[in-house]
């Protein structure tokens, strides 16, 4: 049952979505922006500590669907200790794995963010892999207004 | 159940032979759009490859003809819901439009600053928006009657907020989040005691009732096509001729006037006053296909079997540990709105999609429904005519399948 999903829900993301990582509100965090995708709901607030230009902890609130779940789970994972440069840099792969062209991809790039590779093949869900990096990004240009997929 | 000829009905829906992801299709999203059948299909392709023309225009034949089956469309509307006259039956793109027609035209004539519009907390945002924008406009104020866990509007706080300043009650007949069927007998009744008039919107009701506008002495009736098995981009504003002739028109263009010269036009009269411009000739025909295919199966045998469905359906779907049934009063149509334990609807339909079942996850264009059950979005199944039992045993074993595989 499910076999055509393997793809898109790998155990990984199942993982994240029943224990997600840094699932706390950071009270003293530097940066904090709310996300939301007004197509399913999902809603999530992201913290961020910043040194200097350096993300030196990250974490996250909010409700949302297994994919995006594991998907704000994996990036506050993986954003400690990248620069801005280096996390814009990164949601740009990030992004071009999700919706861009076959030959741009370079799953390497992404280390674990691979997981999600598969929502390239479910359009009505690559929102919800991509509402984390919108919100991220949003954080990282200090817009505090709360930022939406649509 | 036997009885109900679902299996000739389902022959006639093309669509319902579709293989989805190698599975056959289980269409369960009948409340965002329902399919076609054939003898719609053939309607419309009929129109465009014999009797298409313009209409209300030319002397020549094909015009008279394609005016004759527009119209012939309006007369099947008017006697399906039971309206006076056809001067009552206005056609609309769907019943969004046909609520921003009222909205700016009986709302801007009547409703002034102060003035109050009372709807529900169950309305479709297609309900809530073009009231808002009236207020936003005229300094008048939008009143929500609350709703209970159960889904129910709460009658007596319903009542307690009509008062002299309400000047039109707006309120959904069948929710299309909940499935809830509203009391309008007695909504209306209220209303009337005041001479307050009352629309109701009957997008989700209509294809799984008999509604008799008369009878329930509403003053306004809006529906879509979409939903009552004809095409897309066709609907119905139902509107008391006395209402009617007292409105100013929506639209200004052809075929809405009477005379126009550059200092003044003359509007035309009903129905053609609110129909600037070239209709949707096609669709409406359609829409007149779709009416005579139900009058044929009849709306009692097709609310009656419904309701078998739904009974069958909720029955199964209480013995899933975990589900959660949103909106569970028992005067409810075909929709079964649910939430699972730790799996966001999302989810869930794409994994249902997975297996060829076609299920609504969202918030089904009713926010302030998902806010006052405090759940983000929720899983729907909505049924139709031309599902089965068997088709409910597929979903079924679809969602406690995926409930194994999130564990």
């Amino acid at each position: 049952m499910f076999d055509d999903l393997r793809d898109l829900y790998q155990e990984v993301i199942f993982d994240h979505n029943r224990n997600p990582r840094n699932f706390y509100v950071m009270e003293d965090a530097d940066r904090k922006v709310e996300g939301f995708n007004p197509l399913c709901g999902d809603r999530l607030t992201l913290f961020l500590k910043m040194d200097g230009d350096k993300i030196t902890d990250a974490s996250f609130q909010g409700s949302g669907c297994a994919i995006s779940t594991a998907s704000v789970s994996l990036m506050t994972d993986i954003v400690k200790g990248l620069t801005e440069a280096e996390a814009e840099a990164l949601f740009a792969k990030f992004h071009a794995m999700t919706t861009g062209k076959e030959e741009d991809i370079n799953l390497e790039a992404v280390g674990k963010l691979a997981v999600l590779a598969g929502v390239r093949e479910y359009p009505a869900r690559v929102k919800c892999a991509t509402l984390a990096w919108h919100t991220l990004d949003a954080a990282l240009k200090n817009e505090q207004e709360a930022i939406s997929t649509e | 159940m036997s009885t109900f000829p679902v299996e000739k009905i389902r022959a006639d829906f093309p669509i319902l032979q579709e293989k989805i992801r190698n599975k056959p299709l289980v269409y369960l999203d009948n409340a965002a759009s329902c399919q076609k059948p054939q003898q719609v299909i053939d309607s419309i392709v009929h129109c465009y490859s014999h009797e298409y023309a313009n209409v209300h225009r030319g002397v020549h034949t094909l015009s008279v003809r394609a005016t004759d089956r527009y119209e012939g469309a309006r007369e099947k509307i008017q006697q399906f819901i039971n309206a006076q006259s056809t001067k009552e039956i206005i056609f609309v793109r769907g019943a969004t439009e046909a609520i921003n027609l009222v909205a700016q035209t009986f709302g801007k004539t009547n409703i002034k600053s102060g003035d109050e519009i009372l709807i529900t907390a169950m309305e479709h945002h297609s309900n809530i928006v073009p009231w808002q924008m009236l207020c936003a406009e005229t300094g008048a104020v939008l009143k929500v009657a609350p709703i209970n866990l159960h889904g129910e509007l709460i009658f007596d706080e319903f009542e307690a907020l009509i008062s002299d300043k309400t000047k039109l009650v707006s309120v959904v007949h069948m929710s299309n989040a909940l499935g809830t069927v509203n009391p309008v007998k007695k909504i209306i009744a209220a209303a009337k005691a005041k001479n307050i008039p009352v629309l109701l919107d009957g997008a989700q009701a209509i294809p799984h009732m008999a509604v008799d506008v008369q009878a329930l002495d509403c003053d306004f009736y809006v529906f879509s096509g979409h939903k009552l098995y004809a095409p897309s981009g066709i609907g119905v504003l139902y509107g008391k001729q006395a209402l009617l002739e007292a409105m100013p028109p929506y639209q200004g263009g052809g075929d809405m006037i009477r005379k126009v010269t550059f200092e003044e036009s003359e509007y035309n009269s009903l129905p053609y006053k609110f129909e600037a411009g070239t209709p949707n000739i096609a669709d409406a025909i359609g829409l007149g296909a779709a009416i005579d295919y139900l009058s044929e199966i009849g709306m009692d045998n097709i609310a009656k079997y419904e309701a078998e469905l739904l009974d069958y359906a909720t029955e199964k779907a209480l013995q899933i540990e975990g589900l959660r049934i949103i909106g569970d009063t028992s005067e409810k149509g075909a929709i079964l709105s649910f939430v699972l334990d730790k799996i966001h609807p999302h989810d869930i339909g794409t994994m249902l999609d997975s297996l060829g079942i076609a299920i609504r996850a969202g918030h089904h264009c009713a926010m302030p429904v998902m806010d006052f059950f405090e759940v983000p979005a929720t899983a729907r199944a909505s049924f139709a005519m031309y599902n089965t039992k068997e088709e409910i045993d597929v979903l079924m074993a679809g969602i406690e399948d995926l409930i194994k595989i999130f564990g």
